[in-house]
């Protein structure tokens, strides 16, 4: 691609842009004749240009467009119809010069006939509306300087150019072509002047003229070598004219820019070195001319970053126009306010965070201000305004997209948020308005009821998040419900320095972005400051909140010792409080130096997929340093709390499921062989002693084997009826002794004794067997003690009717689901209770109204008409049930339904799956029960 | 450095035929990487090793004003680790970017035909295969080519270890 073609891209890429922007304005204000001329002169220039570089397409689109103006300027009513019309055309011809660009200067293939019929026809729609009512409308006054210049071209003592080919439709002669850049620099001048007379009548459009017409000079200018290649004495005045103003600026490659950024970062990272090397020689004479090469480095430095500096308003170029395509497309009037689009801001960012910008622009189009009836209605004027404001805070710059309109409805981002799943009802409950408004940040969070062309898809303000993110910037909302919403950026003004935090861990240095350094806290024995460990997870109390901790070298994956959670010493250390977006947590380091200005320098691709680092660069020593990457840090500390997490649930998970699966925890057995090979087992907290009696011992009196055991007589008991005792050597039993009274039964062999989990699989009919479980690998006849006991004292029971009445405890159960009821209450009665059931709360009510007693109450939670939760209120609100235990039985347990059950008065809460969970849990409030009643 | 220039220079002169190789020792093996490709000779001070990435990754290291990649080539060949002993490495240029490689020591400039390579030994630790351009029998000893665009280049493939 030629220079002159590549040239004319950039060029009339720019004209366009502008022409977007004039074009938005001009529909607003038809009669602004200024404007109008602007436009109309750009597209003559671009007309121009492509005539002369050959390229029909454009050309045609161009000549068209500029003939509808040209209908405008002679009078005719500007519409909103003609207006888009010629945003298309423009569109178009942005289309072709992208593809001309992609293609190396072949100008693509394609039909736009259509599109210049239509142009067409407005234009004759123009003539007729002209020759009609048009007459009335006032010619625009100085809008002449075209058209003389067409009648009087006499006047111009041009010589007479011709071109060896007859004029293509919509092609320019070469007069014409002349006549232009003549007129280009007429027209400037009153655009200019117009400016200087009337900047009070028009005080929004300062901004944009400007740049305008300062471009439009450099166009005579650059457009010269068309002008000299023709045999004509003007092209010196031009000069003289033009070049004036041309010369004040020149067209830099931005490659050529980027290079002069990094060798003055180079020579700042030079100067950086020598100084340090002088510091350590007190009387050097190096002292003073390297304190003046520093001076001159650091207003170089300055000097080459001003020039990567651009306005913001170069990001803002696109918006108009897109706010009043919107404005067309939803109906709604808007009016784009722009504040501050002259604050300066590298161009890297710039580039970065001109598509956040443009979608939250449209997000606050299209959900923020709300349809003109209910504006009305809400008594603000139909017209909806978003604001841009742009202004530098201390090293940042802050930009505010602002709306009008409606607010962020809290109550649709908290329904949304229980429908996805991000949050509980109960966690949301505890939400202050501004945290619900902030997941709207999250990822797939949409509001909008429907999915707009516009708006609505769900990958929004996430991606805007992570992009103002990635860049170093954080983005914060703030939402008056009927006011409107404001979303505030805030990004750093350039990415190439960063203030730095530069810190140790596990032996090597770091450099944390200050941006995101809160503040640092010194950890050291008996300060005031103190690391505090839940369970192993060590927080810091800093003012009135926890912050989690985690150490740097930990989360690098670093740390040399053995145990990596002791890598945080609690009486020694440096805390970096970091905050990323809405998170804030602290950083162990083992050392903080100090602060230092570094020259982000970007990773080798091989090293860039670590996203614990934004980039390295080299230190006033020389030597390397990694940067941290806050987002990184942010993510992994993230998931490095989750990770902590989900092992602990792990192990909760396991150990419920090894209740699940035992019915208790491990219990100890005593596996022994009593009339047959295969073992049996009791366990071993009902045995009181194990004793071998000498066979001599064992007497016999009234028909039973009896012995003389610390000074009573006990009676023995065989395991099988007809079995007997051995008849020499000595004897093994087993002693169960209560109250005063004991029990030898009697075995053939003590085995083992087994730490295992009792698990009768298979449950027996036969008297003296509770049945067969698993105890090492073998199956294993679990002896049923209360069988036996009664065998040895008739009245092991009887005697203790009295206190088993007592003891048994009748709980109340309440459950709307049969099949639970039916389940849960043979388990509840094998257990020892007295069980009354009851399908719903109401007839629970009436029992205990009734004065039926119950020692506790299990109760479903997902219940019809009144729920578990409700219920249990209300028997805590009863003087007389105060004290009742309640257990909640639910088929949801999760962390937030335990903490909704505990502030509701349930003592435990149970999954209804647990069935070993429930007993246990019944037995625990009973043995608080005893223990209190002892 | 401006002697190795001069080389360059001159070897494109001499003939198509010629490669001129700078040889290094990588545990006890000669291998040898293109001159074209060799940029540097250097001493590996100060290298700040980087957290969390490949283990051949040694670290990063400041070269004249420039960040270098230092890649030891032991442990890309899944060899021990050199003890106590001072270390060299040979910087390249890789996709705009610079690499050391970090290799025991820098042995002289072999002119040699290239229609002398031969190609891999089939039998060859597949580890050190996908690295190695071919082999030169020289006197007494084989030289491995290092192919450093497959050398580089598998490291940006390949799944990092740590990641």
């Amino acid at each position: 691609m030629d220079d002159l073609l590549r040239e004319f891209i950039t060029e009339t890429n720019e004209s366009l842009d502008v022409v977007d922007v004039e074009l938005v304005k001009f529909e607003q204000e038809p009669n602004n004749a200024t404007i109008l001329d602007n436009i109309f002169r750009l597209v003559h220039t671009i007309k121009g240009t492509c005539g002369f570089l050959g390229l029909p397409r454009l050309e045609g689109i161009a000549h068209a467009a500029e003939t509808l103006m040209g209908k405008f300027r002679d009078g005719a009513p500007v519409t909103q119809d003609a207006v888009s019309l010629i945003l298309v055309s423009i569109d178009q011809i942005k289309d072709i010069l992208g593809e001309l660009e992609a293609a190396e200067g072949e100008e693509p293939q394609g039909d736009d006939s259509e599109l210049i019929g239509k142009l067409e026809e407005m234009s004759a729609a123009a003539d007729a509306a002209m020759a009609g009512g048009g007459a009335a409308d006032e010619p625009a006054a100085d809008a002449e300087p075209e058209a003389e210049a067409a009648t009087d071209s006499d006047d111009f003592t041009l010589p007479e150019q011709t071109i060896e080919r007859p004029l293509r439709p919509g092609e320019v002669s070469l007069d014409e072509l002349e006549r232009a850049f003549r007129e280009t620099e007429i027209e400037v001048e009153v655009a200019e002047s117009a400016e200087d007379e009337a900047p009070d009548e028009q005080p929004e459009e300062i901004e944009a003229p400007a740049p305008a017409a300062a471009k439009a000079p450099e166009k005579p200018a650059e457009a010269q070598p068309a002008a000299k290649a023709k045999p004509s004495g003007e092209g010196g005045e031009k000069k003289a004219s033009g070049g004036g103003v041309s010369n004040q600026s020149i067209r830099v490659a931005v490659d050529t820019l980027e290079h002069l950024m990094t060798m003055v970062s180079e020579l700042v990272l030079t100067r950086n070195q020598l100084l340090e090397i002088v510091r350590r020689h007190e009387d050097s004479e190096f002292k003073v001319p390297l304190q003046r090469l520093s001076n001159v480095t650091a207003e170089l430095q300055e000097g080459v970053m001003a020039t990567r500096m651009q306005p913001i308003g170069n990001a803002w170029q696109k918006l108009p126009r897109i706010v009043r395509d919107l404005s067309q497309d939803l109906e709604k009037p808007i009016e784009l306010e722009m504040i501050g689009a002259d604050t300066e801001l590298d161009r890297q960012v710039l580039e970065m965070i001109k598509d956040p910008l443009t979608h939250m622009v449209r997000n606050s189009a299209d959900h923020g201000l709300e349809r003109p009836e209910e504006r009305r209605a809400a008594g603000k004027p139909e017209k909806g305004i978003i604001t841009l404001a742009a202004y530098h805070e201390g090293g940042h710059i802050i930009i505010e997209v602002r709306d009008d309109g409606k607010g962020i409805d809290v109550e649709r981002v908290k329904a949304k948020i229980i429908e996805r799943g991000l949050a509980t009802e109960a966690e949301v409950e505890k939400m202050t308005d501004a945290q619900v408004q902030k997941f709207i940040f999250h990822a797939g969070f949409s509001t909008a009821a429907a999915v707009t062309s516009v708006s609505g898809r769900g990958v929004g303000m996430d991606v805007v998040r992570n992009n103002i993110e990635l860049i170093g910037g954080t983005v914060d909302l703030r939402s008056v419900t009927g006011k409107g919403s404001s979303f505030i950026i805030k990004i750093p003004l350039t990415l190439a320095i960063v203030s730095t935090l530069i810190v140790e861990a596990g032996g090597d240095r770091f450099a944390i972005p200050q941006l995101s350094v809160v503040e640092l806290v010194r950890v050291q024995k008996n300060s005031e400051h103190r690391i505090e460990r839940i369970k192993d997870t060590p927080v810091l109390r800093l003012r009135n909140k926890l912050l989690p901790l985690v150490h740097l070298s930990q989360l690098l994956g670093i740390y040399e010792g053995e145990n990596a959670d002791e890598a945080i010493d609690a009486d020694n250390g440096f805390i970096v409080v970091m905050q990323v977006g809405s998170q804030t947590f602290g950083v162990v380091v083992d050392g903080v130096f100090h602060t230092e200005e570094i020259v982000v320098k970007p990773m080798s691709t091989m090293l860039r997929n670590l996203d614990m680092f934004s980039g390295n660069t080299i230190l006033g020593d020389g030597s390397v340093i990694m940067i941290i990457d806050p987002n990184g840090i942010a993510g992994a500390m993230a998931s490095h709390a989750s990770s902590a997490v989900a092992e602990n649930s792990e192990d909760e998970q396991e150990d419920l499921q090894q209740k699940a699966m035992t019915g208790q925890n491990a219990i100890s057995l005593l596996l022994f062989r009593a009339g047959a090979p295969e073992p049996k087992a009791v366990p071993l907290s009902l045995v009181t002693r194990l004793e071998e009696f000498d066979i001599s011992k064992i007497e016999r009196s009234n028909g039973r084997d009896l012995v003389q055991y610390r000074g009573a007589l006990m009676p023995l008991v065989y395991v099988n009826d007809g079995d007997s005792h051995k008849t020499e050597g000595t004897q093994p039993m087993l002693v169960f002794s209560d109250a005063g009274r004991s029990m030898g039964l009697v075995v053939d062999e003590i085995v083992d004794i087994v730490e295992d989990r009792m698990n009768i699989e298979v449950g027996s009919e036969r008297p003296g067997v509770l049945g067969s479980a698993i105890v090492k690998e073998r199956a294993t006849e679990i002896i049923d003690l209360g069988f036996y006991l009664p065998q040895a004292f008739e009245d092991w029971f009887m005697r203790k009717e009295m206190d088993i009445e007592a003891l048994t405890k009748k709980v109340l159960f309440v459950d709307d689901s049969s099949f639970f009821r039916n389940m849960l209450t043979p388990v509840l009665k094998a257990a020892g209770y007295d069980v009354t059931t009851c399908v719903g709360v109401s007839q629970a009510f009436e029992l205990l109204e009734n004065g039926d007693k119950f020692h506790a109450i299990v109760s479903d939670i997902e219940m019809p008409e009144i729920n578990g939760f409700e219920f249990c209120e209300a028997i805590r609100r009863d003087p007389r049930f105060r004290q009742m235990p309640i257990l909640a039985l639910s088929s949801l347990v999760t962390p937030a339904s335990i903490e909704r059950g505990r502030q509701a008065g349930f003592d435990d809460y149970v999954a209804k799956f647990d069935r070993p969970g429930l007993i246990a849990a019944l037995k625990d409030i009973f043995a608080g029960d005893l223990g209190a009643a002892a | 450095m401006s002697m190795l220039e001069n080389k360059v220079a001159g070897d494109k002169n001499a003939g198509n035929d010629m490669i001129q190789y700078v040889t290094v020792v990588i545990g006890g093996q000669l291998f040898g990487l293109p001159i074209s490709q060799v940029h540097d000779v250097f001493v590996p001070e100060s290298v700040t090793r980087v957290p969390m990435s490949a283990p051949e990754v040694q670290g990063v290291l400041n070269l004249r004003g420039r960040i270098v990649t230092a890649i030891n080539m032991r442990r890309r060949l899944h060899l021990p680790p050199l003890q106590d002993e001072q270390m060299m490495a040979v910087g390249i240029e890789y996709k705009h970017e610079s690499y050391g490689l970090v290799i025991d020591t820098v042995g002289e400039v072999l002119t040699l035909p290239s229609s002398s390579a031969e190609p891999n030994p089939s039998n060859l630790d597949r580890r050190w295969a996908e690295i190695a351009g071919g082999v030169h029998r020289l006197d007494g000893q084989l030289m491995v080519i290092l192919d450093v665009d497959r050398l580089l280049g598998a490291m940006f493939t390949e799944p990092m270890a740590a990641a």
